[in-house]
């Protein structure tokens, strides 16, 4: 019996998150999540426990399913995968493991289709954002995670747009909430899809 | 003294204070200190009482009735440790084998 | 039995928590009256939201940091033997550090409750999840229950009180999860309102407390004579938990609807090889059979929850039918013929006439990830071991050698 052959997450998608230490990896992740289980959906959101030091590569980890999960690994094969950093495309392949008929969500001023030959993917989806300079002429600030945050749902439908910026909204309330919502929303309207 | 498990308290809990009473370390004596009133100061005056406040066992009895100052032993604790002998500056009490 | 995690009556809200939160947020329903830690990583969230809870004057709780675990432990032996309901956490080193006052808290028969967020041991230093710590606190005299989720870490730490307080069993309990796999990840927890946790942990009826106008010595020196008899006590005290695990629980599925069971069993009954394990890797362990039912391999998960008291006799029931058991287990025990839980599962398994094989494998030290992958390789090789009938007593698995 090998395991390449089996399925062991059926009926659960799974994302895997990249980014540095610092821009939010950890909390977008756990804001999506937290959005998926307010629309009734059972949850797992955890960071890679790596060394979670400013600047350093890290990973995140959700699982939404209908119903309770019992897997507890790292996710190998993602449904979706989030990048947030552009400069971290250099470093790993985001691409590596990604379903056949996965999602792959960038920030990045490349098109999906400079992304495709870039790592030869022929089938799924690739969804690209420029959210660097989205974040930085509303927010002023390299908080790139939530325009990214929002292209990667209006692109896959995991969960409703205004799930997710309701969670934005109630973690942070007042003038930063509303100039990330702005931002998810620009992101969101500006979102290439291929 | 061998109780089954059942019968003792929990966890080696002491419920009764001062319990250390029912165990008579009297038995522990290879020499017991002997009184002599001659030079006594409590005997004489009720002064000093050195002897009773070194005794680490509480065994010197002193008391007093009818204006006349009392001076005793309680055997069941005296462990015979010569305290109240090396402490008495009149040296009147003096260590003898059992 | 089969773990029922039915979210029925009554509503209380239901929120993303990590476990370590989901154990803080018992911990405050709990009506605990003194709380001492030290932080340590990845326990460190269950103490930091605690002292949140304490600053914003949602617990009347005393909290007492302290400068180490040892102190920490002994300041709950402490206040529990003045009668409070007494809570800590730790993990790791800090275990370790508290080792010594733990055979104090229950040789002492103190009924505090110690969230552990399982981690290995140093050196190497290391922040991730094993078993290491805890299973070697195995014979301290604590409860041990190992947690698969959040929603079952919360649940867990709400009855521990009800079981460590037991008048028949006045032991101390760790409620364990697996490090970071589950102290750092959110997931949907249900809660109950604060007024049905209230009514259901009550409040504690401590047993010869130290009272000033009632004066006890607690904790003398106790020798030849009667010291063995005080260990008797504490090991019938023990054999009591299955008991009182099972009425509380009851007792709780009433409440809530939910219960887990000494152990839970997974699509075990016409298994050839039952996988056993507990924590995290159960879970993935279960996600495997899912996958390998499908292709027609009769397998099926025993996930243990209470470690200590070990449950012998009804799981070697549970076993008896299977041709092997396949035990995963995140410790090593330099030097031991096998590891603890492959000991524990061999000894209980010892006298039936007809024994299951037993194979044991290693996974997963050092937070290094258990995916399933390694559980199948792990499947595979005790089919390979049942069909050549002979198997070695352990070996280490997703480990380069």
């Amino acid at each position: 019996m090998t395991a390449m052959a089996l399925d062991f997450s059926k009926g659960i998608i799974e994302v895997t998150w990249h980014g540095r230490g610092g821009q939010g990896v950890v909390t977008s992740n756990q804001m999506l999540g937290k959005a998926a289980l307010s629309e009734g959906n059972y949850i797992q959101a955890f960071p890679e426990f790596g060394p979670e030091r400013t600047g350093a590569p890290v990973r995140a980890f959700l699982r939404i399913s209908k119903k309770p999960i019992q897997l507890y690994s790292q996710v190998y094969q993602p449904d979706i995968v989030v990048c947030i950093d552009p400069t971290l495309l250099s470093v790993v392949n985001p691409s590596e493991g990604l379903k056949k008929d996965g999602t792959l969500v960038l920030n990045t001023t490349l098109t999906p289709a400079q992304i495709r030959s870039k790592y030869g993917l022929k089938s799924g989806k690739v969804v690209t954002v420029d959210a660097s300079t989205i974040a930085m002429q509303i927010l002023g600030r390299p908080f790139y995670n939530m325009p990214t945050l929002a292209a990667a749902v209006k692109a896959t439908g995991a969960v409703k747009m205004e799930t997710v910026v309701a969670e934005v909204l109630s973690r942070y309330p007042g003038k930063v909430g509303e100039l990330n919502k702005k931002a998810m929303e620009r992101a969101a309207s500006e979102v290439n899809i291929e | 003294m061998s109780k089954k498990s059942s019968e003792i308290p929990m966890a080696g809990n002491i419920l009764e204070p001062g319990n250390a009473r029912e165990y008579k370390t009297g038995g522990w004596r290879a020499e017991r200190p002997k009184h002599n009133p001659e030079d006594c100061l409590w005997i004489k005056n009720g002064t000093c009482a050195l002897c009773c406040i070194f005794c680490p066992d509480n065994a010197i009895k002193l008391s007093e009735k009818d204006g006349k100052f009392l001076y005793a032993y309680d055997y069941d604790y005296c462990k015979g440790c010569g305290i109240c002998a090396n402490e008495c500056p009149k040296s009147c009490i003096t260590m003898e084998a059992e | 039995m089969a773990a029922t995690v039915k979210m029925t009556k009554p509503k209380g809200s239901i929120e993303g928590l990590t476990g370590d939160a989901a154990i803080a947020y018992a911990l405050k329903q709990c009506d605990i009256d003194v709380l001492s830690a030290y932080p340590i990583t990845p326990q460190t969230i269950i103490v930091e939201d605690y002292q949140r809870f304490f600053a914003e004057g949602q617990v009347k709780t005393k909290v007492i940091p302290v400068e180490s675990e040892h102190s920490a432990m002994s300041a709950c032996i402490g206040a529990s033997a003045a009668g409070a309901r007494v809570a800590t956490a730790s993990a790791s080193a800090g275990l370790a550090l508290m080792w010594e006052v733990l055979y104090c808290a229950s040789g002492m028969r103190q009924p505090i409750v110690l969230a552990v967020a399982n981690r290995a041991l140093s050196a190497p230093i290391n922040i991730h999840n094993d078993w290491s710590d805890s299973y070697g606190a195995r014979d301290s005299g604590f409860i041990q229950m190992y947690c698969q989720s959040c929603q079952e870490a919360y649940d867990t730490t709400i009855m521990s009180f009800r079981i460590a307080e037991n008048h028949n069993v006045l032991l101390p309990a760790m409620v364990c999860i697996d490090g970071f796999i589950l102290s750092h990840n959110v997931e949907r927890v249900e809660l109950l309102p604060d007024e049905v946790v209230r009514d259901f942990v009550g409040v504690r009826v401590p047993v010869q407390p130290l009272d000033t106008d009632k004066p006890i010595t607690m904790g003398p020196l106790c020798l030849t004579d009667y010291y063995f008899e005080f260990k008797e006590q504490e090991d019938k005290a023990m054999r009591e938990v299955f008991k009182v695990y099972k009425d509380v629980e009851a007792e709780f599925q009433k409440v809530t609807g939910r219960s887990y069971g000494m152990y839970e069993t997974y699509k075990t009954k016409d298994a050839d090889i039952i996988m056993l394990t507990h924590s995290s890797p159960a879970g993935t362990a279960k996600a495997v059979v899912d996958a390998l039912r499908e292709q027609g391999e009769k397998v099926g998960v025993l996930r243990m929850k209470l470690f200590r008291p070990f449950p012998a006799a009804e799981l070697a029931k549970e076993l008896s039918s299977a041709k092997a058991v396949a035990v995963f287990e995140k410790c090593l025990s330099f030097g031991a013929p096998t590891n603890p839980l492959a000991l524990e599962v061999r000894t209980a398994l010892y006298d039936l006439p007809k024994k299951p094989m037993v194979t044991d494998f290693v996974v997963g030290l050092g937070g290094r990830d258990v995916p399933p992958a390694t559980i199948v390789e792990g499947y595979n090789k005790t089919k390979q071991y049942l069909e050549k009938g002979k198997a070695p007593l352990y070996e280490t698995l997703g480990v380069r050698k």
